[in-house]
């Protein structure tokens, strides 16, 4: 098994399996979806196998392989992982299939066709997986705007309403990003040609190199603006809200849950080490957008009326945390902003997902077009619950413990800022709340609001008994088998590492203290 | 404090006492309807040998002279400097806690099987309530302020399930989030008080900070006690986070004996107390618990005076008696053993009296309004017995609980020997008053007088499975004061926490005090009997009345500051920030792109056909590429 290049087949196996779905016959959905789960399940067993495999006291990057690609660059299709990268591994291999379960009888919009869906949820997949393994800088570039074409056309082809308007924006703002990323990544090819003699685009050869700080701080601002614009942090943001709800709930829960995570992945495995001196000059900076993104877009996320655009605004005020975690230099805040990724990925994901079966229901986004629907259907409030328990970082869910560990983790270094980030749980409990309150709680009312069939006349036809206004009560029917299954896996991580997340801080802590000692930082 | 013992014997089983409620909770909820029969059953088992274990423990730990048992669970996180363990502290301070949390709480148990027997949803009770006794045990019972923090938003989350127990009422449901949202005021102090820890002790266990909390600065101890005074005020209702306490009253009633009452309101007495090595150090902490507890005193029974709601009476009540125990911790060493006697004597009344609003209720149609009472005494013999001790007990009649444990406060604070000690012993007395008087006037509208009955209300005695904890809660409610003083002494129960009590030269003689506050007690009574008892009750609440009485009705406008001063400007800068973000931020970004390709509008249908062939074109390449490494891979 040690010799399986499962990094490769990671990346191989989920791509192929988009081309066979994609080449089937229009009408055979049957056989898509069970091609697609079987095959997003392959990629789950190769995740845990790779987890298994890996050795927590060994080498930072394990599972190495390189190919050389374009020689005369010194570009090499070069994989390997590390801790970081593996704990996002294990969430891509979890969602993918909980997703693919969960859009099994989505309603797409008129001459759309299944099989395409899942071909894209595939490749997709294939792109995520290499975007994190990708020790070779440039072709994390290529994956990264790679990505962007099967999301581009999950959001475009299969969303709501205004899907074309929020696809097109995704894809600008994205582009913008990853063009400014290429300069810099030119650029710093040219630095390591020009103190190696070779140029490279290795990831272990460039963190070696010692780069002016004037330069450092234009590259560390080329790969800063395009991970910022990704994560997103405020005030590059605006693009989410729009494809968060306009997207399908699959492609919600994967652009939010492992999507936008390679920007704050980014953050911390090219950022701090590449540019140690810039990542200090920029941290205030940084920190100012974090603080303010987590304050300002809970307080959105209060005002917003449509369920899946609040879900996005949670997850820009979540981002800020992570933020705060990378760029407070501690091994504790980073080690938490790495779990951070992880558990959000778990928590959001569950949140849009249990969001949607809301939506399939009612056929509406609006907060004000539900309410008590907590009484007819107690599994779908209970799911509801735990995921905005899980999302407001309750003690005993997992969320709590990575927004603890960034918390605690960047007090000492920066206590200002953590204060300011603290209050935070306050509005995370008022947003949460308020929407659990007026779609669960409550008399009956809104769009599954209907009436009663009329009762058979009572014998003798009283004229009386006509004049009784209808009875309504809501129709609804609560989760099914199907959608339980979704559900289950995500609820039970949410809990299991609530309580015992020091199997995955064991993954993540030997590569963020090497990241922190490549900074130089004090700790 | 004593050495900590590795935990043996019973002890090192002391996790069980959070398991099992856990585990009734996980079966009820999991089960689903096939539980439905049996549910109820299963919850008060769990409790009720919680309680069993619990005592067995306290044994053994009375066996070995209150040495602290420490039991090492799990590694809970573990990454850089910082290492939190998951485990247990069984000393005598969470020893008592712990049976008082499993005591009352499975006689509250009992007494739901038949409150809520006609409730569809009984098993989902019994879940919560279970699950709110491991959350509170584990409050209790952690070893660090980690533990004490997870436990502590624990119970937040059973208190918030079991207030919106009936959610299709928005009344309850909003009472719910609030209760939630002003506990996680408080919790942000005690999360920053954390952090503080962490960052100046690098350790959150009991046994590190306390060890270490010496080498701190002043002005560093003074910030975790105020930070850890934050979450307590949240979590027990004290001013200026008072306003949910009231409100937490739409939960159904046994609820509000046991965690609106008894038990979870107490732990931020519990906080400051187990904090006490913190407190020791920082004379202007402790200067502001007596200030916030003192003050809360007086308006917690200020509003008592004027509610109709016999619940909102109760937990005004609440809200003041915890004022007496803050106002007891505040004093220091001289007050952490009065505050506790107080609290336990407390646990036992006020459940007591709730239990007995609750036969009340269920025997009025869950009517509430006392002007519609009346005359109940004949009706309903044993509540109104069990009742009327429970009343006597609170209000400090002499030789029943209340009266030991408020006069130990009012002592230690005359002890005090400045003006200030003379100051909170003065509003500690006029507090006395004033609860004697809202109480009888409770007593006069519930039980005496003219029935007000609406019509069609049949009151009956409830069935015994109610009201046999009533009896159990009365008979602690005569003997907890003298049994905790004199009888079984608490302060030398709690030395091996709290150190050996000094004996105070009191300024006072105790028997001066305990006369001065008997003699304003009966004033209260007579006041009442005065306003209350000698004139007829009105159905409605009369509407002409002095400034002083309609501030009291609205709970000295505690709703409308926060109002006024957080819910509003909040609404407000919410929608402005909205407005802001569409028009502004997103606008500024989508003006720009239409500066370079002409009217937004135009911009839009122009680039999506763009986009698709650019995204295709990517696509493209990737394949190009990919081919092309295979390639290079094969060649």
């Amino acid at each position: 098994m040690s010799d399986l290049p499962l990094l490769l087949l990671m990346i191989v196996v989920p791509a192929v399996g988009a081309a066979v779905v994609a080449a089937l016959p229009k009408g055979r959905d049957e056989v898509a979806k069970q091609v697609s789960l079987g095959v997003s399940l392959v990629v789950l067993l190769l995740a845990v196998l790779t987890t298994v495999a890996f050795d927590t006291g060994g080498e930072r990057f394990q599972r190495t392989s390189s190919w050389t690609w374009i020689a005369d660059f010194g570009v090499s299709f070069a994989l390997g992982v590390d801790g970081i990268a593996l704990v996002m591994l294990l969430l891509i291999g979890v969602l993918v299939p909980v997703v693919i379960g969960a859009s099994w009888n989505d309603e797409l919009p008129e001459r759309r066709s299944m099989t395409a869906y899942f071909a894209w949820l595939l490749l997709l997949e294939a792109m995520m997986v290499g975007v994190f393994v990708a020790t070779d800088v440039f072709l994390f570039y290529v994956f990264f705007e790679a990505m962007l074409v099967p999301m581009y056309f999950i959001i475009g082809s299969f969303g709501g309403p205004r899907r074309q308007y929020a696809a097109v924006k995704f894809f600008l703002y994205s582009l913008v990003g990853g063009l400014i990323m290429l300069a810099a990544v030119i650029g710093l090819y040219v630095v390591s040609a020009s103190e190696l003699g070779a140029g490279t685009f290795a990831f272990d050869a460039l963190r070696q190199l010692e780069i002016d700080p004037g330069v450092q701080k234009l590259l560390f601002l080329g790969f800063f603006i395009a991970f910022a614009i990704k994560a997103p942090l405020v005030p590059f943001h605006t693009w989410l809200p729009d494809s968060g709800s306009e997207a399908p709930i699959g492609g919600s829960v994967l652009l939010v849950g492992v999507l936008d995570k390679v920007g704050t992945f980014g953050f911390l495995r090219y950022c701090l080490p590449l540019f140690p001196d810039a990542s200090r000059y920029f941290a205030p900076f940084v920190l100012v957008l974090a603080v303010v993104g987590i304050l300002y877009a809970a307080l959105l996320a209060m005002g917003q009326s449509d369920m899946k655009r609040l879900v996005s605004y949670t997850s820009i005020s979540h981002f800020g945390f992570i933020a705060l975690g990378i760029f407070a230099f501690t091994t504790e805040a980073a080690t938490g902003a790495v779990l951070y990724m992880v558990n959000h990925g778990i928590a959001t994901g569950l949140l849009f997902l249990v969001v949607g079966m809301l939506i399939a229901r009612g056929g509406s986004r609006q907060i004000g077009d539900y309410g008590g629907v907590a009484a007819k259907a107690p599994l779908l409030a209970g799911v509801f619950l735990i995921a905005g328990l899980a999302s407001l970082a309750l003690p005993g869910t997992n969320s709590f413990v990575s927004e603890f560990l960034v918390l605690i983790g960047s007090f000492p270094e920066e206590p200002v800022f953590t204060i300011l980030a603290t209050v935070g749980i306050i509005l995370a409990a008022l947003y949460i709340l308020l929407m659990y309150q007026r779609t669960m709680h409550g008399p009956a009312r809104g769009v599954l609001l209907q009436e009663d069939p009329a009762e058979p006349a009572p014998a003798g036809g009283g004229a009386t008994a006509t004049l009784a206004p209808p009875r309504r009560s809501l129709r609804i029917t609560d989760l099914s088998r199907r959608e339980l299954a979704v559900a289950a896996p995500l609820v039970a991580l949410i809990i299991v590492f609530g309580v015992y997340p020091q199997p995955l801080l064991e993954l993540i802590e030997p590569a963020v203290s090497a990241t922190m000692s490549d900074l130089g930082g004090t700790d | 404090m004593s050495e900590t013992l590795p935990a043996d014997g019973l002890l090192g089983w002391s996790w069980l006492l959070i398991a099992l409620p856990l585990a009734g909770a996980a079966v009820l909820l999991l089960g689903g309807r096939r539980t439905d029969r049996w549910g109820h059953l299963l919850g008060t088992a769990t409790v009720a040998a919680s309680f069993v274990l619990a005592l067995l423990c306290t044994i053994q730990l009375a066996g070995q002279d209150g040495a602290p048992a420490d039991v090492e669970l799990f590694t809970f996180i573990s990454t850089g400097e910082l290492d939190v363990r998951a485990g247990l502290l069984f000393d005598p301070l969470s020893a008592v806690f712990a049976l008082l949390i499993t005591g009352v709480g499975s006689l509250i148990h009992v007494y739901s099987v038949g409150y809520m027997a006609h409730d569809p949803a009984r098993r989902r009770f019994f879940a919560y309530l279970n699950l709110f006794v491991a959350a509170m045990l584990l409050l209790v019972l952690g070893n660090s302020f980690v533990a004490l923090y997870v436990g502590w938003e624990g119970v937040g989350l059973a208190s918030y399930l079991l207030i919106a127990f009936w959610y299709t009422r928005p009344a309850a449901a909003t009472a719910a989030k609030k209760a939630f949202i002003m506990n996680r005021v408080g919790d942000v102090g005690l999360a920053l008080a954390i952090f503080v820890m962490f960052a100046q002790l690098g350790t959150t266990s009991y046994a590190g900070v306390f060890g270490a909390v010496g080498t701190l600065a002043g002005g560093t101890v003074t910030a975790l006690g105020l930070l850890l005074l934050l979450g307590a005020c949240g979590k027990s209702g004290q001013f200026p986070l008072q306003a949910w306490l009231p409100d937490a009253m739409e939960g159904p009633t046994p609820v509000s004996a046991l965690i609106h009452a008894a038990t979870m309101v107490t732990a931020g007495v519990y906080l400051i107390a187990r904090s006490a090595p913190i407190y020791d150090l920082t004379e202007t902490a402790r200067a502001v618990v007596l200030a916030i507890g003192a003050l809360t005193l007086l308006i917690g029974a200020i509003a008592g005076c004027a509610y109709d709601d016999i619940k909102k009476v109760l937990a005004y009540s609440t809200v003041s008696q915890i004022g007496y125990m803050f106002l007891a911790v505040g004093l220091g060493p001289a007050g952490y053993v009065a505050g506790l006697a107080h609290l336990l004597a407390h646990g036992f009344f006020k459940a007591g009296l709730f239990l007995g609003a609750g036969s009340v209720m269920h025997a009025m149609n869950d009517q509430v309004d006392m002007r519609r009472f009346g005359g109940l005494w004949r009706k309903l013999p044993v509540t109104f017995v069990t009742f009327g001790l429970g009343y006597l007990a609170l209000i400090g009649f002499p030789f029943l609980s209340g009266y030991f444990t408020k006069d130990a406060i009012i002592e230690a604070a005359l002890d005090r020997d400045d003006v200030w000690g003379w100051v909170l012993g003065g509003v500690a007395v006029l507090g006395a008053g004033l609860t004697a008087f809202y109480m009888t006037r409770l007593m006069l509208m519930t039980f005496f007088g003219r029935a007000r009955w609406e019509e069609g209300v049949h009151p009956h005695e409830s069935p015994s499975v109610m009201t046999a904890p009533m009896v159990v809660l009365a008979i602690g409610s005569v003997g907890a004061g003298a049994l905790l003083v004199s009888v079984f002494p608490l302060s030398g129960w709690l030395e091996p926490v709290f150190g050996e009590p000094e004996e105070a030269a009191h300024v006072v003689a105790p028997a001066v005090v305990g006369l001065v506050v008997t003699a304003v007690m009966l004033l209260g009574v007579l006041a009442a009997w005065l306003f209350v008892g000698r004139r007829e009750v009105p159905v409605t609440a009369p509407v002409r009345v002095s400034p002083v009485t309609r501030a009291a009705r609205h709970a000295l406008y505690a709703d409308a500051v926060n109002e006024s001063l957080f819910m509003r400007p909040g609404q407000w800068l919410t929608r402005a920030l909205v407005w802001v973000d569409n028009r502004g931020v997103d606008g500024a970004v989508n003006g720009l792109a239409a500066t370079f390709g002409g009217s937004s509008s135009r911009l839009g249908r122009a680039q999506t056909g763009f986009v698709r062939s650019y995204a295709l074109g990517i696509l493209g390449g990737a394949v190009l590429v990919a081919g092309a490494l295979l390639a290079v891979t094969a060649g």
